[in-house]
């Protein structure tokens, strides 16, 4: 399921270990020990992340970036640090190309509309892929609604890959840049995207990466990948919810408009002419999320600590398994089979409706996700209402995976 | 029986079950006993369309009183349609228009009424009243 991932040899992690230190884990619902596996939605938090928010709001809360004094120098520091560290795990060239969001929506919408009024004319398109989630369609939408320009396909197979002869003729003259997932977060799909990339590049045309899915799992080189930009969430990676990374080569961003005016964003204010300030700030308008930024800088620290390489080879074992021990259940129906997939798995059963089968897990202590997973197109593809998906994080193990598939055969034996 | 009679016996019910499973058993039980809607009624403007679960919705008004056939694709959202149907069906629109529908709570399937959950259920619930108030106003009006 990863032939074509650039994996380094990983070894496998101490789960039991790790589990302990996510106090989530130790939890019980409706009297039963949780079964999270709803990881694609969000992670769950390590007591370290955890502690480093309230270690920030008990002992150094302050504004940043403009205070003489200690507590805003020390929270400065912090801050800073942060976007330090997640310019190493990304091997970002320059720290100040990393651009704090509040996640992957906020960055796609940053460079949708930053890109889109520079760049994007009448007639030009911008190239998406038919497995994006809607936080990768609806900004692209808006903006070429906006500008007259068009929004083009690359299309599925039945097994969730892309048709990547498609892409030659998609490349066309009019398209300004191409937004494509890393991982689909619906169908677990890991996409080409170096190859996407290069191949884009050979005309010229940038490329941005939607990392949500995949920057928790694999390994993200964005000088390896030649990315033009990545965006991905802290609460997907362990960190906390409202805080998100937008990578972009300096060049770019040094060419691109600044999304939102404020604080923080500018070097000098007249009414007559503001002059905008230098990366990363020209693109962080006002307080940023402090707390949530020195936390997933922590976040990032505890990942490093147990290794990426170490979390794929875990996660790719517990997956291998999942998808053995899923299909002994009888009807049930893989909805994305491609060659390489990551930590979402979507099914559906005979004709048992998503949203029951959801339920009847719920109750059973297990949580996964039913619908349609922002991904409506998807579904539209498959010509399904929804699906259920179990999504996998390195601290789930075989017995979870076990008691999701008696769940589902329990709730079947209900529902049918 | 009126509206709070049925409720309340819907509440007594299901204080029956000491385990999770057995209510839900008996929720897609009850799924199976709701006046189906006609399939000539199951059109798209008698779709109340939630993000997960669909319901068909249809409202014959007869002697006065409102009866409701319904359908689902989701086997709980059934059921849980069935109840409200036997809940409210046969009772005249005033009757409906003022009922205060307190009994999913009480079963503890309040989680089905959360707007974020959008199954179609909170939304039929709004559907009925409407109907309800509709036929109120053009009997006022006659």
């Amino acid at each position: 399921m990863r032939d074509n991932l650039t994996v380094a040899a990983g070894t496998l992690l101490d789960v039991q270990k790790l589990r302990a230190e996510f106090p989530i884990l130790q939890t019980t619902v409706y009297g039963k020990p949780l079964v999270y596996l709803d990881n694609a939605a969000t992670t769950q938090k390590p007591q370290r992340v955890i502690d480093a928010i309230t270690g920030y709001y008990s002992e150094y809360n302050s504004n940043v970036h403009r205070g003489v004094h200690y507590l805003s120098q020390k929270a400065t520091a912090a801050h800073e640090e942060s976007r330090h560290k997640v310019a190493a795990f990304i091997n970002a060239p320059h720290v100040h190309e990393v651009i704090f969001t509040r996640g992957t929506t906020d960055g796609i919408n940053i460079i949708a509309s930053s890109f889109g009024r520079k760049f994007l004319k009448e007639g030009d398109s911008i190239l998406i892929s038919a497995i994006e989630h809607h936080s990768n369609i609806v900004p692209w939408q808006m903006i070429c609604e906006d500008r007259g320009a068009n929004l083009k396909v690359i299309p599925v197979n039945n097994k969730g890959e892309l048709i990547m002869d498609s892409l030659d003729d998609l490349l066309d003259e009019t398209v300004k840049l191409v937004a494509v997932t890393y991982v689909s977060n619906t169908l677990g799909t890991v996409n080409p995207v170096k190859e996407i990339i290069e191949r884009a590049h050979q005309k010229s045309i940038p490329v941005l990466v939607d990392a949500a899915q995949a920057v928790q799992h694999i390994q993200l080189d964005v000088q390896e990948l030649d990315a033009d930009f990545v965006v991905f969430s802290g609460h997907k990676m362990y960190g906390p919810t409202g805080i998100g990374v937008l990578y972009g080569k300096e060049a770019w961003l040094n060419e691109l408009p600044p999304y939102q005016g404020g604080g923080d964003m500018i070097k000098s204010v007249s009414f007559k002419k503001t002059t905008y300030n230098e990366l990363p700030l020209k693109f962080e308008a006002g307080t940023p999320s402090i707390a949530e930024t020195i936390a997933l800088g922590v976040a990032v620290d505890y990942l490093q600590e147990i290794g990426i390489a170490n979390i794929q080879e875990t996660e790719h074992q517990l997956y291998a398994y999942a998808v053995d021990a899923l299909k002994t259940i009888d009807g049930l129906r893989f909805i994305g089979e491609a060659k390489n997939r990551a930590a979402s798995i979507s099914f559906l059963i005979n004709d048992i409706h998503p949203f029951d089968l959801g339920e009847i897990l719920d109750k059973q202590g297990i949580a996964v996700r039913t619908g349609h997973h922002c991904t409506e197109p998807i579904m539209q593809h498959f010509n399904i209402p929804g699906t259920v998906r179990a999504s996998i994080a390195f601290y789930n193990t075989q017995e979870e995976i076990d008691q999701l598939v008696a769940g589902i055969k329990r709730a079947v034996t209900m529902l049918s | 029986m009126t509206i709070q009679e049925r409720q309340d016996q819907i509440i007594e019910d299901f204080e029956m079950f000491d385990e999770w499973m057995d209510k839900y058993e008996y929720i897609i039980q009850l799924g199976k006993d709701l006046p189906q809607i006609e399939e000539q009624y199951k059109t798209a403007d008698n779709i109340i369309k939630g993000c997960q679960s669909k319901v068909w919705l249809h409202a014959d008004y007869l002697d006065g009183k409102l009866f409701f056939t319904a359908d689902s694709d989701a086997v709980i959202t059934k059921g849980l349609v069935s109840m409200v149907v036997q809940v409210l069906s046969g009772h005249t629109p005033k009757e409906i228009a003022d009922a205060n529908i307190y009994f999913i709570e009480k079963i503890g399937l309040q989680n089905h009424l959360s707007p974020t959950r959008s199954n179609g259920l909170l939304a039929m619930l709004k559907q009925i009243k409407m109907y309800a108030v509709a036929y109120q106003s053009q009997a006022l009006n006659k």
